[in-house]
């Protein structure tokens, strides 16, 4: 098969065989699992459990929230003890809510029941999909039903799944390729009948033989209608438009869609859990984690999806001297900020940190022109552009160097000879916009709804004063003619006063034609004053209960 | 002789018709309101506070675009915004008034459900209609809506309205610019002039 190249890349270490000796090991139970609600890209998932409720193995804990969303799953039987805000990987640090669950440790599953395929419509698979918690496992955390849904007109001529893995370090999906390849290529094949794939192309890098020769067994064992392509290890081809370009040609622009271009790209471990909850009725829960960096023994996990970082890096027996850990890879991972931060769905690698592990970044240097960083941009961007006017806080110029192009794979920051951190420039400027982007959308939501109420006070008032001028009339009427339909038309109108007069500053209008709107006003002044006594006293009760139970 | 008629009656010809044109274009194309008031507008936060001292972010619009107000009077926009109608308006920039207030992260206002008397009158005093209730029910404020203006605290007859500053999430946060330490310092110009000078 012709394969096309796409430009710039870089070759660092690989750094995968250490983690690529042993088979994958399954994570002991421990005592608590910290599930985060939002894990996915789209909207948080709504709890749908209580503290104190018992759960079984992969029962649901939150429902998807909109269409752009995953449910997400109990990894093992125990109870709800609490749901609350903890610290989740990420380079916030920042907690969020996530439901916390004691386990019981029998592990008991609920009851499973492989989905029926043939009876379904394409539209019922995809809403199982998303309440199975399938998303994508490459570190997108796109929810994959969304990605499953081709839009009207477009054909998938091409499902590429991607085994290309090319960050360092990382080999958690190298491992699963060796060892469940059938499943994978199963998998591939489902994913490829719900889009009507054309072609279903797997794409892994010549640097995983064994997995590659596992995959090719499988593939003929299966006889199945899919490609194993073997692609040159240039970093970043597992990005999912560097691997479009390497195996069709297609080059997807940044305001497209790759479906349309007639291709869609899911990640190998993405496919088997898809795989697994339609064949055997499994939820995502679990996923497999590459321990490596400054540890006894690197190695990969499945490790259920809430188990705490700190437990599971334990496992791998960390150089005393280590001194953090990194979620990721060293091109694109992140620091994590404490070890009780749970394993989620993203969770590909942990590299234990240590110092000597990684050489210490030299310190930055002006920006000298040279062009290397557009040369290594996978994207075909001009880093050294984005920077200046990032560094200048020129938010708007960044927009016609197609800031949002960058997957921040990292390249540019690699080659640069003055150790400028590119990427964080480009995080920082990107986070910015986004910011601005999302006051600007409350700042017209609340001109839009402070106009409406202008524009319905006005028409109050307008109503108010017709309402005024028919009375006057009819009071007229009344008064000059007496005739006997003249009383009938007046006594309505009291009706109507009081009714106004329930808008205090409308009170002083003059609309008190009779006594009683002033009676009622008074009245009410009583009766708020009362109200405001009692509340005071409820509220110094209150602080009084309080500074006992502080004492 | 003839040919200055004929030139005179060209140029006079010409301008009538590039007259027409004119008169034309300006009913044609004419442009309701003032787009400068709008983008002002649109730079304002929109939390319909009043501290500027106009009854909302519009009326405080109108009064930057007619050089009644200045740019430094609004204190939920802060400095950033001081700096964007700065270059918008070809002005000069100028720190926050401080009469006009301070600048303050985001809040927004909780009802203390407990001690609500259900008055309405943080429902009439809400620029946003952010709070929902009625007569004698408790009300609560929809968080989302709410652009903490700060307007419903006083005419609340039972002080059970406070404000609370948003916490960053996870979704909102930021990064934050890279440290600027560099090995080879960058002097200005013109402190090295002024050092050989003394």
């Amino acid at each position: 098969m012709k394969l096309f190249t796409f430009k710039g890349g870089i070759k660092p270490d690989p750094n995968k065989t250490r983690s690529t000796q042993l088979p994958i090991a399954q994570a002991p139970l421990v005592d608590r699992y910290i599930v985060p609600l939002h894990q996915n890209i789209g909207g948080t998932p709504r709890p749908i459990v209580q503290v104190g409720d018992r759960v079984l193995k992969g029962q649901r804990l939150g429902d998807a929230d909109g269409w752009v969303s995953a449910a997400v799953h109990s990894p093992t039987s125990g109870t709800v003890v609490e749901i609350g805000p903890h610290i989740i990987p990420h380079p916030s640090g920042l907690p969020t809510d996530c439901v916390v669950i004691e386990a019981d440790g029998r592990d008991t599953w609920i009851e499973r029941q492989p989905f029926d395929l043939d009876r379904a419509t394409p539209e019922q698979v995809r809403e199982y999909l998303r309440d199975m918690g399938i998303v994508g496992m490459g570190g997108a955390v796109f929810p994959s039903h969304v990605k499953l849904s081709v839009p009207r007109g477009k054909q998938i001529e091409q499902l590429i799944i991607n085994g290309a893995e090319c960050e360092p370090f990382i080999s958690c999906d190298d491992r699963l390729m060796r060892e469940q390849a059938q499943e994978v290529i199963q998998g591939s094949v489902l994913f490829g009948q719900l889009v009507n794939a054309g072609k279903i192309l797997i794409g892994v890098e010549d640097n995983k033989p064994e997995a590659i020769a596992a995959l090719n067994a499988a593939q003929q064992q299966l006889n199945a209608p899919v490609d194993i392509v073997t692609v040159p290890t240039i970093y970043p081809t597992g990005g999912a438009k560097e691997l479009i370009r390497v195996l069709t040609g297609k080059e997807v622009p940044g305001s497209m869609r790759s479906t349309d271009f007639g291709v869609q790209v899911f990640n190998v471990a993405t496919v088997q859990s898809g795989w697994r909850a339609i064949t055997y009725g499994e939820p995502l829960i679990s996923r497999i984690v590459t321990i490596s960096g400054a540890v006894a023994e690197a190695r990969n996990w499945s490790v259920p999806i809430g188990m705490p970082i700190g437990s599971l890096v334990k496992l791998a027996q960390p150089r005393t001297d280590h001194d953090g850990v990194i979620m990721g890879g060293p091109m694109m991972g992140f620091r994590i900020s404490t070890d009780n931060a749970p394993v989620i769905k993203s969770t590909n690698s942990l590299i234990v940190h240590a110092p000597g592990l990684f050489p210490p970044k030299p310190a930055e240097l002006p920006c000298i022109r040279c062009g290397s960083c557009a040369e290594a941009c996978p994207q075909e961007l001009q880093p050294f552009e984005l920077y200046w006017w990032s560094r200048a806080s020129k938010f708007d110029k960044l927009e016609n160097y197609k800031l949002f192009d960058c997957i921040e794979c990292g390249c540019c920051d690699y080659v640069c000879p003055s150790h400028i951190p590119l990427v964080n420039y480009f995080r920082f400027a990107k986070s910015e916009i986004q910011a601005e982007a999302r006051e600007k959308q409350i700042a017209d939501a609340a001109r839009e709804r402070h106009e409406f109420r202008q524009a319905r006070a006005d028409r109050e008032k307008l109503e108010k004063a017709e309402r005024l001028a028919k009375a006057n009339a009819a009071r007229q009427a009344a008064g000059t003619t007496l005739t006997a339909s003249g009383p009938a038309t007046a006594s309505t109108n009291p009706d109507d006063a009081p009714d106004i007069s329930s808008h205090p500053d409308q009170a002083s209008t003059p609309i008190a034609v009779d006594n009683h709107p002033v009676l009622d006003a008074a009245a009410k002044q009583a009766a708020i004053a009362a109200a405001a006594e009692r509340a005071r006293l409820k509220r110094e009760q209150h602080a009084v209960k309080s500074g006992d139970t502080s004492h | 002789m003839d040919g200055i008629l004929y030139a005179i009656a060209i140029m006079a010809l010409g301008g009538l018709v590039l007259g027409a044109l004119l008169g034309y274009a300006s009913t044609r194309f004419k442009v309701e309101g003032d787009p400068l008031v709008d983008q002002i507008d649109s730079i304002l936060p929109q939390t319909q506070c009043g501290q500027c001292g106009f009854p909302g972010c519009r009326p405080y619009a109108e009064a930057i675009a007619k050089d009644e107000a200045d740019i430094n009077q609004c204190p939920p926009g802060g400095d950033e915004n001081i700096h964007k109608l700065a270059e918008l308006l070809g002005k000069e920039y100028k720190p926050l008034s401080a009469e006009h207030g301070v600048e303050k992260p985001k809040q927004v206002a909780i009802i203390d459900e407990n001690i609500c008397i259900g008055c309405t009158l943080c429902i009439q005093a809400c620029p946003v209609d952010a709070i929902v209730g009625a007569a004698k029910q408790m009300h609560t404020i929809a968080e989302d809506l709410c652009t903490g203006c700060e307007l419903c605290i006083p005419p609340c007859p039972v002080e059970c309205i406070s404000m609370v500053t948003v916490a960053d999430t996870p979704s909102t946060w930021k990064w934050h610019k890279p440290g600027q330490q560099r090995v080879i310092p960058i002097v200005p110009v013109g402190n090295v002039m002024r050092s050989e000078a003394a």
